[in-house]
C-alpha cells in the first residue's frame, strides 16, 4: 500500500495540489465574505430593534440548524431558477458564504458580548456616541476574542468544503474522485487527501495559537 | 466646603424598578454647585443605582433628572451631550486596556470633538502631572497598580471639564495601601470646588470632605444633613444601627 501511495502521489500530485489550492481559496472566500455579512448580522442580532434582531436570529438558527449538505443542494437547485446561467461553483460558493455568515455572526456576537460591560459604561459616562463606543472601545477589544474563533471557523470551513465535492467543483475531495477513477484505487488517494487535510488544519491551528498569544500580550 | 445655592442636579420623585423589585422609592434631592455629597448606607440600599441614575447609566422608571435646568430624561434630550459634563469614576476603574494611559485621557475630548489632539495631549499631561502619573503616559494600563488605574480613571473623567464628578465606591476594589492616594486625589478635587457626589464606605473620608451626607436605606434617603448631623446627632434608628456597625 505504501508503494502504491508513493506511486500515486508522484503521478497525480498536480491534481492533489490543484484540489488543495481550490479548497483553500474557496474556504477563504467563504470566511471573508461570511465575516463581512456576519458582522452586519451580529449587529442586527444585538440591535434594540425587535424586527432586526428577530430576523437575524431566524437567519442564524435556520443556517445552523440544517445540514450544510442540504443548504448546498438548496442553493444548487434554487439559484438557477433566478440566474439560469449560474455555474455549480458559484452556487456552492454562495451557499458556503451564507452558511459561514451565520456561524461567524455568532463568533462576532460572542466576542463583543465578552467585552467587560464596564468598558461600555465608562465610554458612555464620557459622552461618547454609540458609533464611537462601538468602533473605538468595544470592537478593538472584541477583535481579540473574535480572531481566534474566526481562525477556527476557517479550519472548519476547509473541512466542510469537502461536502461540495458532491457537485464536482474541483476542491480536494474532487481531486480524490478524479484520481480514484483514473487509477482504479480508492484507499491510497483517500489516505493522501486525508494527510493533506491534516497537515493544513494542524498547521493553521498552531498558527492561530501563536497569533492568540500575541493578541493577549497586552492584557 | 464652598457650596452654593445654585442647583446642579435635581432629582424629582425618582423611582427605579429592576423587574418587580423597587430599588429607588421616590427620591427628591438636589446637588448644588460646588457641593460635596456623600451617599452612605448598607449594601443593596440603592445608593449605586441612585448615582447611576444621575447620568442615566441606569434609566429611572419614573421621575425627573434635571441637570443644569434640563430634564435629561425627556425623550427629546440626548443624554450623551449631558454626560460629557458629568464625569464618572467606577469601582472597577474601567480604564480602557487597549489604549495607552495618555490615550485613555485624550479619547473622549478628541472623539467628542471638543479639543484638537494637540490640546488634548497637553491637557492630558497636565492632568497626569496632578496625580503623579506623567511618566506612565505611554504605558498601557496593565502596567499600572490598582491605585494608579483609579487615579487614571479620575483624570480621564476630568478631561472633559465636567461640572460634576460621580464616584461609585472608588476605593472598594483597591488594596488597603492604595486607598489613601486615591482619596487624596478626590479630596483635592473637592477642595478645588469640583461638585462631587460619592458613594462610599469610607466613613472617615465622608465625614471629612462632605458638605452633606445622604444616608440611604431600602430605596429612600432615610437621613440627611451635615456630617455632624448624620454622624453625631441622628435620631434615625436605621442610621444609628448602620453607623454603630461600621464605625
Amino acid at each position: 500500500m505504501i508503494s502504491n501511495i508513493i506511486r500515486i502521489w508522484s503521478k497525480y500530485w498536480p491534481v492533489f495540489m490543484q484540489g488543495l489550492w481550490n479548497t483553500l481559496w474557496i474556504a477563504l472566500v467563504a470566511i471573508v465574505m461570511g465575516t463581512f455579512f456576519g458582522t452586519f448580522i451580529a449587529l442586527a442580532k444585538m440591535s434594540k430593534n425587535k424586527v432586526l434582531s428577530t430576523a437575524a436570529t431566524v437567519y442564524i438558527e435556520v443556517l445552523r440548524g440544517t445540514p450544510m449538505l442540504l443548504q448546498l443542494y438548496f442553493f444548487w437547485v434554487g439559484l438557477p431558477y433566478l440566474f439560469p446561467s449560474i455555474s455549480d461553483l458559484a452556487c456552492v460558493l454562495i451557499a458556503l458564504c451564507i452558511n459561514s455568515s451565520a456561524y461567524v455572526a455568532e463568533c462576532i456576537r460572542a466576542g463583543i458580548q465578552a467585552v467587560d460591560p464596564g468598558q461600555r459604561e465608562a465610554a458612555m459616562s464620557l459622552g461618547l456616541t454609540e458609533s464611537n463606543i462601538m468602533r473605538k472601545i468595544i470592537l478593538p477589544q472584541a477583535v481579540k476574542n473574535i480572531l481566534p474563533a474566526l481562525g477556527n471557523e476557517f479550519i472548519v470551513m476547509i473541512k466542510e468544503t469537502a461536502l461540495a465535492s458532491v457537485f464536482f467543483i474541483g476542491e480536494l475531495m474532487t481531486a480524490f474522485k478524479v484520481v480514484q477513477s483514473n487509477a482504479f484505487l480508492a484507499l491510497e488517494p483517500l489516505t493522501i487527501v486525508g494527510l493533506i487535510y491534516l497537515v493544513i488544519t494542524l498547521t493553521l491551528s498552531k498558527g492561530m495559537k501563536t497569533i492568540e498569544r500575541r493578541l493577549h500580550a497586552n492584557d | 466646603m464652598q457650596m452654593t445655592d445654585k442647583p446642579l442636579i435635581e432629582l424629582v420623585d425618582l423611582h427605579k424598578y429592576f423587574g418587580n423589585l423597587e430599588v429607588l422609592k421616590g427620591i427628591n434631592e438636589t446637588v448644588h454647585e460646588k457641593e460635596v455629597v456623600s451617599i452612605i448606607g448598607p449594601s443593596g440600599c440603592g445608593k449605586s443605582t441612585l448615582l447611576r441614575c444621575m447620568n442615566l447609566l441606569e434609566v429611572p422608571t419614573r421621575g425627573k433628572v434635571i441637570f443644569e435646568g434640563v430634564n435629561i430624561m425627556d425623550k427629546s434630550v440626548d443624554p450623551t451631550i449631558h454626560r460629557r459634563k458629568m464625569g464618572m469614576v467606577f469601582q472597577q476603574f474601567n480604564v480602557f486596556p487597549h489604549l495607552t494611559v495618555l490615550e485613555n485621557i485624550t479619547a473622549a475630548p478628541i472623539l467628542n470633538k471638543v479639543m484638537s489632539p494637540e490640546a488634548a495631549n497637553k491637557k492630558a499631561y497636565e492632568l497626569l502631572d496632578t496625580v503623579g502619573l506623567a511618566d506612565k503616559a505611554k504605558e498601557y494600563p496593565q502596567k499600572l497598580s490598582g491605585g494608579q488605574k483609579q487615579r487614571l480613571a479620575i483624570v480621564r473623567a476630568m478631561a472633559m471639564d465636567p461640572k460634576v464628578l460621580l464616584f461609585d465606591e472608588p476605593t472598594s476594589a483597591l488594596d488597603p495601601e492604595m486607598v489613601k492616594g486615591v482619596l487624596e486625589v478626590i479630596k483635592s478635587l473637592a477642595i478645588s470646588g469640583m461638585t462631587t457626589v460619592i458613594v462610599t464606605h469610607e466613613m472617615g473620608f465622608a465625614r471629612e470632605v462632605s458638605d452633606r451626607i445622604w444616608f440611604m436605606y431600602d430605596g429612600v434617603i432615610a437621613e440627611k444633613g451635615t456630617p455632624d448631623d448624620v454622624f453625631n446627632h441622628t435620631k434615625n434608628p436605621r442610621a444609628i444601627e448602620f453607623l454603630s456597625q461600621i464605625l
